[in-house]
């Protein structure tokens, strides 16, 4: 896309960009371009001194098994909170793009825990589901659960999709209905008259036309589980119990604070921007094809 | 106040295309140009050029003495009239009329008379606080006028202003434009691609083609006497019938074998030589009796109310006839044109240049 | 409508009202929690109607805050709110300016800086977190609002939702400007700048939101108390050993760290959607 009309002139877009640029260039490529450089090199232990190891960083990581640990444990962490939050989104929005009194206010009322931070959400449901005090809790364990966030990795896991779901299902709602609203109601009514009932409509109709929203939410999801659930993992369970709910920027975030390995923690960095590049570009190829249809 | 001279104004877009291709034009001062033709036909460039929004890569703009190549649009005096209208959303009426007048320093109480008045001229007193969104496209029309007449510039410069507008507004607004040039005697070039407007509208016709001018004349020369076959059959509704023909001899052609007498052609034409002949649908005179006459298979009417226009073949080729109702049966199969010698156009099928006298 | 069956209405009531109550609870149970003694809450037979503590609470976690972190919320919100509002303003003031550039200038390398902000869509702070540090370490920015805040607006979000705005405005609009006479600073300024109102308070709903909810950053930037959010000065209620968490002032600061993001996007609705879905696209 480009304008046809132009304002002439070198010097003043120049400037107008310099600020971004700048930003940009101290806090984005050279952190990363820094990033890039550690993951090849080792430091001595007093960190006074670093050596080109090649790829060696790398190499020591994928001999760690609390790394590949920490790679199964963010794809079943990533899958679970992606699958619940798009159903229980997805049905939601389906209820409320009926044409119902009060749709508006349900919508109010659905959208607003995207507004609270990843840690705060983390806390509350910890604080529902605290095994000593938690209100839930009594109940769970009243039927025979031994339930202890705490100190059950399976039960912290729970903790961990329930809460992050619980944020993310507000922002998919909010794609899903905006994806109804702009299904044509005459081929909702096209399908009624060939004689699909209301399920049937949902699936052979709705549904399909719904895909692209679906696949965009599911990349974001993704990324949202990858990043922005770092705030619950450490408010709820630190990574915890014995590093059993520890993903893969959670794992980043740890190594670095215990310092040292420098170079593998840069080498961890990479994979992940590796990581998220391939996502973003998948989530591209998607948006072309958009674009042509 | 001042006129408009192009002297073999050239554009030329990257990847070498040429959408002006060496244009010389003197518009005189006050007088009403039409630029008219196709989409595509570099009209809209050409102006666009005018206005100082393009540049312009060969040749020379001058408005008055002043050779404005390098001049910014806003110190070129001029006003343009565009065909989104381009107001400025945000501004009341009031201030879309002054924005050009602030930008330049006008003193206030100058400002706001000036807007006052260009708003009397134009009925537009009413809305001068309302916001552009709130005013039917025939208000906002105005108010795009308004904010060219406030300026008083030397040059009106219109961009298809009218074809926004439904069609019984754009018949309303086509007269006002008019009369509002008459009065105010500003020089104006009005771009379109509509023929009755560029006819009603201009005291000079331009017709353009494929970003070269076709034609420069009154509409009554461009009508009467058009020097190609693209103006021939571009002005006029329905257009002039061109019908495959051969040279007889001095004032003579034959088409599909009939002898036709024409009074306006080139001396000299070798006998026997192919020619295309070209017959306005109003000129011809269905089951009249003329000095030449053809025969037209008729497969339809259409009825247009006045007027019905026959449609069919002469010669094998397509040919419409205009009449008025009543005038022959709707029914009729077969007719007999006569055909005036002074209404026939001869045009050359090579350089499709017309074959008149020189 | 295509049917609009008495059953499928109420089906259609039953859903949401079920989502909306399993999306309000656990802020029901920390509103709750803000209105017990520790003691009422740690018995873990915490009533589910408000208890009698809510202002003592309140203004004890404003003003002087945990009894071990002894920090009050009332400057950790002020910190979140500086954090916030400098990363809203900031992202949009260099985000303009510079899609500004790119959209209504040719100059050279343009399609390059273009690039060079592109890019940076694809990596959040989190991925290059560590080097990130170290740089503003090295400028001397830890424990400053600057070290909190200029980090984050490096992205390319506010430049694409500008650049996509600028592109529907017509072309005629900086033609007839123009021919009125205005320049590069006029055109900004009388015509771009309130068309883009809109466009700018929806990227300001959701970067405010985005700014005040930031914790690895903040958590790894700020060393001294005063300099913490109240984002982070939650988790650090929490992590004490169990028996000594004081729930109550930690479910007071969660009220108050949801309070002014939830406000934000409950009364600005319509910009929080415009401003969430545009830029997603």
């Amino acid at each position: 896309m480009e304008k046809r009309a132009h304002i002439s002139g070198w010097t003043l877009p120049l400037l107008l960009i310099l600020p971004q640029m700048a930003i940009t260039v101290i806090f984005f490529y050279w952190p990363a371009s820094q990033a890039i450089w550690q993951s090849f090199l080792r430091e001595d232990a007093f960190g006074l001194a670093s050596e080109f190891v090649g790829f060696e960083n790398y190499v020591s990581l994928f001999e760690q098994p609390e790394y590949y640990r920490a790679m199964v444990t963010t794809a079943i962490f990533s899958s679970l909170v992606a699958f619940f939050s798009l159903a229980c989104a997805l049905l939601l929005a389906t209820q409320a793009d009926k044409n119902i009194r009060g749709g508006q206010a349900f919508k109010t009322f659905l959208i607003w825990p995207y507004a609270v931070a990843p840690a705060i959400a983390g806390v509350l449901w910890l604080f529902m589901f605290h095994p000593t005090l938690g209100t839930l809790s009594k109940p769970i364990k009243a039927i025979g659960i031994d339930w202890n966030p705490m100190l059950n990795a399976n039960h912290a896991m729970t903790l961990l999709v329930l809460s992050a779901t619980w944020k993310q299902i507000s922002y998919n709602f909010l794609f899903f209905l905006a994806g109804l609203q702009a299904i044509p109601k005459s081929v909702i009514e096209a399908a009624a008259i060939d004689g699909a009932g209301p399920l049937r409509r949902f699936w052979t109709v709705i549904f399909p036309l719904l895909s692209p929203t679906t696949f965009f939410l599911l990349v974001v999801n993704v990324v949202y589980v990858f990043f922005d659930t770092f705030g619950i993992i450490d408010a709820v369970t630190g990574g915890g119990p014995a590093g059993q709910t520890t993903t893969l920027v959670y794992k980043v975030y740890a190594d670095g604070r215990l310092g040292g390995d420098l170079g593998g923690s840069a080498a961890q960095s990479v994979i992940l921007m590796i990581i998220v590049i391939a996502l973003t570009a998948i989530q591209f190829r998607y948006v072309e094809r958009k674009v042509q249809y | 106040m001042a006129g408009v001279t192009l002297d073999t104004v050239r554009k030329i877009y990257a990847g070498n295309v040429e959408a002006v291709k060496g244009v010389s034009l003197g518009i005189e001062d006050g007088s009403f140009c039409v630029l008219v033709g196709p989409s595509g036909c570099g009209k809209s460039t050409l102006l666009r050029m005018i206005a100082g929004l393009e540049t312009i890569s060969g040749g020379e703009v001058k408005i008055g003495d002043r050779v404005v190549n390098q001049v910014e649009p806003a110190d070129r005096d001029i006003a343009m009239v565009f065909q989104n209208y381009a107001l400025y959303p945000h501004m009341s009426v009031y201030d879309n009329m002054a924005y050009g007048l602030k930008n330049r320093g006008t003193p206030k109480d100058e400002i706001e008379k000036r807007v006052n008045e260009a708003a009397r001229i134009l009925a537009i007193e009413t809305f001068l606080a309302r916001k552009p969104r709130q005013l039917s496209g025939g208000q906002r029309q105005r108010v795009a006028m308004g904010r060219a007449i406030v300026r008083k510039p030397q040059v009106f410069l219109f961009d298809e202003p009218l074809s926004n507008l439904d069609a019984k507004l754009r018949v309303q607004m086509r007269v006002e434009i008019k009369r509002l040039q008459r009065a105010l005697g500003v020089t104006s070039i009005y771009v379109t691609h509509d023929q009755v407007e560029a006819m009603t509208l201009s005291d000079k016709l331009v017709v353009m083609s494929g970003g070269q001018i076709e034609q420069v004349g009154t509409p009554s020369e461009v009508y009467r006497r058009p020097e190609t076959r693209f103006v021939a059959t571009f002005i006029g509704s329905p257009p002039m019938n061109i019908l495959p023909g051969q040279v007889e001899g001095p004032g003579r052609v034959s088409v599909g074998g009939q002898s036709i007498a024409v009074t306006d052609m080139r001396e000299g034409l070798i006998p026997g030589s192919a020619i295309e002949v070209g017959l306005r649908p109003e000129d011809v005179q269905a089951g009249g009796v003329g000095t030449s006459s053809l025969t037209m298979d008729v497969d339809f009417v259409e009825e247009l109310g006045a007027t019905q226009l026959f449609h069919g073949k002469v010669a094998g080729a397509e040919f419409i006839v205009q009449a008025s109702t009543g005038q022959l049966p709707a029914d009729t199969r077969k007719l007999t044109l006569a055909v005036d010698p002074g209404n026939v156009h001869l045009f050359d099928p090579q350089t499709t240049k017309r074959l008149g006298r020189v | 409508m295509v049917e609009n069956r008495p059953f499928a209405q109420f089906m259609a009531y039953l859903t949401l009202a079920l989502g909306v109550v399993i999306v309000a609870f656990p802020v029901y149970l920390a509103v709750m929690a803000s209105t017990f003694d520790t003691a009422t809450i740690i018995n873990g037979n915490m009533p589910l109607v408000p208890g009698n503590q809510a202002d003592e609470n309140y203004t004890r976690t404003l003003l002087y805050g945990g009894m071990h972190a002894r920090q009050p919320v009332g400057g950790m919100m002020l910190n979140s709110m500086i954090m916030a509002l400098g990363i809203a303003i900031g992202k949009i003031l260099i985000s303009i300016l510079s899609a500004f550039a790119v959209v209504y200038f040719k100059f050279p390398f343009r399609k390059t800086a273009f690039w060079i902000i592109f890019i940076t869509l694809m990596l959040p702070v989190e991925v290059r977190i560590y080097p990130t540090y170290k740089i503003v370490a090295d400028l001397g920015l830890l424990d400053t609002y600057t070290g909190l805040v200029m980090p984050l607006i490096a992205s390319a979000t506010g430049t694409l939702l500008f650049r996509q705005f600028f592109m529907t405005i017509p072309d005629e609009l900086l033609e007839a400007s123009k021919i009125d006479g205005a320049g590069a600073f006029r055109f900004f300024k009388d015509t771009l700048l309130p068309l883009s109102m809109t466009t700018i308070a929806a990227l300001f709903v959701i970067q405010f939101i985005y700014g005040w909810n930031q914790y690895l950053w903040p958590l790894l930037i700020t060393t001294k108390s005063s300099m913490q959010t109240i984002v982070i000065g939650i988790k650090m209620m929490i992590t004490t050993t169990d028996a000594l968490t004081e729930w109550n002032v930690a479910m007071t600061t969660a009220v108050l760290a949801m309070l002014p993001p939830v406000l934000v996007v409950i009364f600005m609705q319509r910009l929080f959607v415009k401003g969430l879905v545009e830029t997603e696209k």
